[in-house]
């Protein structure tokens, strides 16, 4: 695979059945101690990636993409697994390295293993053909980008030890896995759940999986947030010891931990004594850190401030894992291009929080170990109730969970469920004592004495090994739905594969869907129904307003719209600008040698921006004085009669106008300005004009009096080629 | 149906008991507690089994879902299920000498289980 090619999902669908997993079990990062770059040392980074896409400030750090200690997640189900593939690399390129499987709707409720591809609501199904497709296309990406990647889905619902097989032998490294899930929000049976989490958790244990826990839930579904945290605790320490004691490594259990408040509450003040008391608690366990989702709504600017709060409390505390959401999740399933936000948003807030807690200590007085030690009192106090009243599933069906009270405040509106009640209630036998399995990483009684096995070996010996130990023996089921099916879904949207047609996508290709961002001057609800009838206009299908934000109540109004086109482009008939033509360093410092060559420069107008054209200039970032030209910067805000007259003055051979601001075209009316005043000197033909600036185009600078235009991404080398190349034919004329 | 109880923060009158504890013996308190909270559901974890442990078993045994399946509900069926469905199948496997995938291929496929219900001691129908 190479960066200019994309990823074929025909290839990886093709011999899918004789695919094995290159490993078993969860990878973390590894630190780099020692990395640094031109004069900044990082404290908390890990091993760099081979290939990836930096911050965007990046280009003024030499392309550097420092990559945090802490693995980072991503969550990708857009329902169709295919697309997802695609999406799992752009993820991967941008520093994810825990790609997350979110199932369809209703997969908890399914008795058994889903087969084939079908096609998913909200999330994917999660089947054997789909993990081994994705499981293949990330050992691809993994090794693009030169950093082992984490696969993940969920072990729960009524399904979980046979989804717990699957997943062991397909090697996916994580799992989410807690019968509390399934009790309080799924509403299976609670005996069920938890005899069958023993199984799962056994199994994953023999996998090396990674497990997650499910009490991020209850800061969702909870009335406020916040009061939960004495039971979120307390939630947790069930998961973690059930885990244990079935045979799970602590080192393989994480707490999926999420600071359950948010802005405009005082989000530091409830949330980092919270996350300090669990952080004591659970010193032995992985953190993995989810960002709150509870209050999220459609504007993706508010979702990611929450986040990085989020992610400050991670460095002030701890985190192994640091989960990301999409900052569109509060108004749709996400798109491509959330999820790459989201992973940048958290790499640039780590890394720019790097080595935090060697300047900043948390007090050990006041506020903070008061709160921290009120929590945990809290949550003994529950457990002391807990077993007061006959033990978990009594408690549940009491309604302890969910309540809104911060406990012992109890408010009565707790989730409440009955051990005889549930789906799947009354499916679970207790084993006679002549019960056999002939299987590796099986729960609890076996009675392997009657066939005269010992307990040093598998009991899976006895039939000659079972799946763990020969996979030649898993039955693959390739797809069961003739219609709703992988192949079905390729062949409808086989024009726009890999071919040279292309349309706009948010989630699935050739989807169409376009956003528009426009601001109307006028109230919310006229605002609205402006925007719909705009798209209408625009001849955009199925439009939609997916989020609304009051500048002022009659002012004006910001709409976010989504709506579908019905036409796509051909690449072969686009025509794309010329590539600028570059001499060479070499060719550029020898004509330089024998003929000298002065500028002026600065930055035009009232703008003190100065980042762009030193960047143009200056020799240590690979600017244009490197090659010997004379360049005379006079600063920024210059007016246009200085900068004219300082060309004068030096006899310089061009003048280099920065123009950043670009508010009602002042960029454009000012390079016309400089144009006149050097007409009007008698200077112009004797002189090159060359603008430059973020929102630049050549084309309409050179209309706008310019000889030529430079916008975003210019080097040095780009403006010295141009200078010389026409220094050269004027001098010769 | 149980009802849920309502009552006020007492938590400062709920808490005395704690106050004298260090911060390490509250830990260790809390830790106690949910040893004795997780105790009963691991012992119950121990001694039975389900549809979806069967199944498990069956995976792992070399069968497909839709065969694992098909055998323990047939197992339910039959009230074999607490010896195990793995085990039905083991034991078929034993008293007919064919593979453990041919045993269990031939428990889907034949209608009368009564050479294994009586390879474990049940009544020959």
């Amino acid at each position: 695979m190479t960066p200019d090619k994309k990823i074929s999902v025909k290839e990886i669908l093709k011999n899918l059945d004789k695919y094995s997993p290159r490993r078993r079990g969860w990878t973390w990062r590894i630190p780099d101690p020692n990395y640094q770059y031109n004069g900044y040392h990082y404290s908390d980074v890990s091993q760099s990636l081979q290939q990836s896409v930096p911050l965007p400030a990046a280009k003024s750090f030499g392309n550097i993409d420092p990559q945090p200690l802490q693995v980072i997640t991503t969550e990708i189900a857009s329902g169709r697994f295919e697309d997802d593939i695609r999406r799992m690399r752009m993820a991967a390129w941008h520093g994810a390295d825990h790609i997350m499987v979110i199932r369809t709707a209703g997969q908890s409720h399914f008795d058994g293993l889903i087969e084939g591809t079908p096609q998913g609501i909200g999330g994917v199904p999660i089947t054997r053909k789909q993990v081994r497709a994705q499981r293949k296309a990330l050992d691809l990406i993994e090794d693009e980008v030169g950093r082992p990647i984490n696969y993940h889905s969920y072990v729960s619902g009524v399904a979980g030890p046979d989804i717990a097989v699957m997943f062991a032998e397909e090697g996916v490294n994580g799992a989410h896995q807690d019968p509390q899930y399934n009790v309080l929000y799924r509403n299976i049976n609670m005996i069920r759940s938890f005899v069958d989490a023993a199984e799962s958790k056994k199994i994953m244990a023999w996998a090396d999986i990674l497990q997650i826990d499910g009490a991020h839930n209850a800061n969702a579904t909870a009335v406020e947030a916040w009061k939960v945290m004495p039971e979120l605790m307390v939630q947790h320490a069930i998961n973690c010891l059930f885990s244990v004691k079935v045979g799970m490594k602590k080192e393989n259990i994480a707490l999926s931990t999420v600071p359950p408040t948010a802005a405009p509450a005082p989000d530091l003040k409830i949330n980092l004594p919270y996350a300090v008391a669990l952080r004591d608690f659970f010193d032995e366990y992985k953190m993995r850190a989810q960002m709150n989702t509870k209050y999220m709504e459609s504007s993706t600017r508010e979702a990611t401030v929450t986040h990085v709060l989020n992610m400050m409390i991670s460095k002030l505390t701890s985190a192994d894992i640091q989960s990301t959401i999409t900052p569109d999740e509060g108004r749709n399933v996400p798109w491509h291009m959330f999820n790459v936000e989201a992973c940048d948003t958290a790499k640039q807030a780590l890394v720019g929080m790097d080595g935090l807690k060697e300047m900043v200590t948390l007090k050990s007085d006041g506020l903070l170990p008061e709160k921290v030690r009120e929590l945990k009192e809290r949550a003994i106090l529950f457990l002391e109730e807990l077993l007061e009243v006959g033990g978990y599933f009594e408690a549940v069906e009491q309604g302890f969970f969910i309540d809104s009270g911060i406990y012992p405040e109890r408010n009565g509106d707790g989730i409440s469920r009955q051990q005889n009640g549930g789906i799947g209630a009354h499916t679970v036998y207790e084993r006679d004592s002549d019960y056999f399995a002939p299987v590796t990483a099986h729960f609890g009684n076996n009675n392997i004495e009657q066939y005269h096995l010992s307990p040093l070996e598998s009991p899976s010996s006895f039939i000659g090994g079972c799946t763990f130990e020969d996979r030649t023996k898993i039955q693959y089921i390739d797809e069961l739905d003739p219609e709703d099916n992988v192949d079905k879904r390729m062949s409808e949207n086989a024009k726009y594969r890999d071919l040279s047609v292309i349309k706009p996508e948010v989630e699935w290709l050739g989807d169409g869907v376009i956003v528009v961002d426009l601001t109307l001057p006028t109230s919310l609800r006229y605002a609205e129904a402006g925007a719909l009838e705009i798209a209408k206009k625009m001849n955009l299908k199925e439009a939609e307003v997916i989020h609304r934000e009051i500048l002022h109540p009659s002012e004006a109004t910001r709409i976010q719209l989504k709506g579908k086109i019905d036409f796509d482009i051909d690449i072969n008939n686009l025509v794309l600008p010329k590539e600028p033509d570059l001499l060479t360093d070499q060719d550029i410092k020898t004509y330089v040698a024998d003929h000298p060559v002065t500028i002026v420069a600065g930055t035009v107008g009232e703008d003190e921006h100065s980042v762009g054209l030193r960047e143009i200039i200056d020799i240590k970032h690979g600017g244009i004085e490197k090659y010997g030209i004379h360049c005379i910067y006079l600063g920024t805000s210059v007016p246009i009669a200085k900068l004219v007259d300082a060309a004068i003055e030096t006899n310089a051979d061009a003048i280099l106008m920065s123009t950043i601001i670009s508010h009602d075209d002042i960029h454009y009316r000012n390079m016309k300005k400089t144009h006149d005043y050097a007409v009007e000197k008698g200077i112009r033909d004797h002189i090159l004009l060359i603008a430059g600036g973020t929102q630049v185009t050549p084309e309409t600078a050179v209309k706008n009096g310019a000889d030529a235009g430079f916008g975003r991404g210019t080097k040095g080398s780009h403006v010295a080629s141009f200078l010389i190349k026409h220094l050269k034919e004027k001098r010769q004329s | 149906m149980k009802t849920s109880m309502i009552r006020h923060d007492d938590y400062l009158s709920r808490k005395a008991h704690l106050e004298g504890l260090t911060d390490q013996q509250l830990k260790d308190y809390f830790w106690r507690l949910v040893d004795q909270a997780v105790t009963p559901l691991v012992d119950l974890a121990k001694t039975h089994t389900s549809p979806a442990i069967e199944r498990s078993i069956l995976l792992r045994m070399g069968f497909s879902s839709l065969e694992a399946k098909a055998l323990v509900d047939k197992s339910i069926a039959y009230g074999l299920i607490k010896k195990g469905a793995g085990h039905v199948v083991t034991r078929y496997s034993l008293i007919t000498n064919l593979s453990i995938r041919e045993a269990g291929l031939k428990l889907i496929e034949i209608k009368d289980w009564s050479t294994i219900s009586f390879g474990f001691g049940g009544k020959q129908s």
